[in-house]
């Protein structure tokens, strides 16, 4: 059936949401358990380095993670605000996409930094 | 617990601005909440202004606020909600427009259903006709247990007001209209699967939803809204992956 | 804001999940900003971790650890009913999610001290 598809507001930023609360289920796991370990016997630089120096993979995953953190997060952010502060609109959520990516930026930058 | 001989009712009176008014009406054993307030209405203030009609928990016209929680009050026993002093609070149901007392006007709620597609359209007669031959939905196929399962709601409001997203968001479609939608998606003699899931998708419908799940905490009927609209997304997570929609 | 009509497990953990949320989503970018900035060399990375050795520092990052726990198991709860339609046991589903947020609290603890 042909029916012009126009989607209403909030339906792709729920998935894109949901897909990233997959991956941080995930993720977060991992990162939890990299802190209950790394933290016995207190956290020194070169532990931390060792780890990610080099390491592809640990890049890949901090890349990955701090694009979905900082996308499911401004996306949370988002929401509170329509739902107690009424601000809402394709403005907004323009804003909101931005501010997910700028923070995921920040994330991708300290990635690169412990990987160099 | 000795039960005492009065209750302390506080009433809502007048409109939005309104305010609470006291009475006291005699204490009965298996009396019902609205046995109260016919009692006020009867013989104490022939001018308060409340809604009932069948009194036996089918029609959903007699739900209000009792004791701070959206109820229905043919079926509320005093002796279950009252507090330990015999104070009752009624109010009008939350979320809706106060029209006067106890009485809410449940025009949104009812215009809600509409904009959620929930009238059923036949799919071998979009025009309306009468199908030539009778449908076979196998009762214990997957799809019609769904249908199933949502399909006694009374349309009594509770739900309604008893969601925040309601509260925080005017355009929120509400529990019960999209209870009824997602039953209409299970329902596989109906045609407009597809503008049923447009309708409901998005910030005004199933993707606000929070899961508090006070709907389904407080259906009188015991259905679970809160599902209904998980599945609404859930389907419509997928029919968009997968192209389908 | 009237407590009795929210008084259920199911509202408490909508709650806690957005209280959590709220406050890892502020504090995430706060994260990534201090670390990308400590990490310019092994002696300031090693001097910010000093910093992070006091008692109120370990006390916020114990918080976080238990708040980043609870949003995890939380939204587990939820994708449950979203994607699995788990509807039954959404009231044990809480209280597991609580339970595991404060044990992961705990283990933290027992490991950083």
């Amino acid at each position: 059936m042909d029916r012009p598809r126009q989607s209403a507001p909030g339906v792709h930023l729920w998935v894109v949401q949901r897909v990233t609360a997959m991956l941080l289920g995930l993720f977060v796991v991992v990162h939890l358990v990299t802190i209950v370990t790394a933290v016995r016997g207190g956290l020194s630089a070169r532990e931390i380095l060792d780890r990610t120096q080099g390491n592809e993979a640990s890049l890949l995953f901090y890349v990955v993670f701090a694009l979905a953190a900082g996308l499911h997060g401004a996306i949370g952010l988002r929401n509170i605000a329509a739902e107690t502060i009424g601000l809402r609109g394709r403005g907004a959520d323009i804003a909101w996409l931005v501010v997910g990516l700028l923070t995921a930026g920040f994330g991708i930058r300290a990635a690169i930094g412990l990987y160099a | 617990m000795a039960e005492p001989a009065s209750l302390k009712v506080s009433v809502w009176r007048g409109g939005a601005d309104g305010a609470l008014q006291h009475y006291e009406v005699p204490a009965r054993t298996n009396q019902t909440v609205l046995d109260v307030v016919t009692h006020i209405q009867r013989e104490l203030d022939p001018s308060l202004a409340y809604r009932f009609a069948c009194r036996v928990g089918m029609c959903g016209s007699c739900a209000m606020t009792v004791n701070g929680r959206a109820r229905w009050t043919c079926r509320t026993h005093v002796k279950r909600v009252v507090g330990a002093d015999g104070e009752l609070e009624l109010r009008p149901l939350a979320n809706l427009p106060v029209i006067r007392d106890l009485a809410a006007d449940l025009t949104p709620f009812f215009d809600k259903w509409q904009r959620a597609r929930g009238t059923f359209q036949p799919k071998d007669a979009p025009d309306g006709a009468v199908p030539a031959d009778f449908a076979v939905v196998p009762p214990a196929s997957k799809a019609r247990r769904e249908a199933d399962a949502g399909i006694e709601c009374i349309g009594c409001a509770v739900c309604y007001a008893s969601c925040d997203v309601v509260a925080w968001n005017a355009d929120y479609l509400g529990p019960a209209a999209m209870n009824r939608a997602w039953t209409l998606v299970n329902d596989v003699r109906d045609g407009a699967r597809g503008e049923r899931l447009d309708a409901v998708a998005g910030d005004a419908g199933c993707h606000s939803c929070h899961s508090t799940q006070s709907c389904t905490e407080r259906c009188p009927k015991n259905l679970d809204p809160s599902s209904a609209i998980a599945g609404l997304k859930r389907t419509l997570f997928w029919d968009t992956l997968l192209g389908r929609r | 804001m009237d407590l009795r009509p929210r008084s259920h497990p199911t509202y408490l953990a909508f709650v806690v999940h957005r209280v959590s949320g709220l406050l890892l989503a502020l504090f995430l970018p706060l994260h990534f900003w201090a670390l990308g900035s400590a990490i310019s060399g092994e002696a300031r990375l090693d001097g910010f971790l000093r910093w992070t050795e006091n008692p109120l520092a370990k006390a916020a990052e114990t918080v976080l650890v238990v708040l980043l726990a609870a949003h995890l198991a939380g939204g587990l709860r939820v994708m449950a009913l979203e994607f699995l339609g788990w509807r039954r046991r959404q009231k044990d589903m809480v209280a597991l999610s609580a339970g595991v947020a404060l044990l992961v609290g705990l283990v933290f603890l027992l490991n950083v001290v």
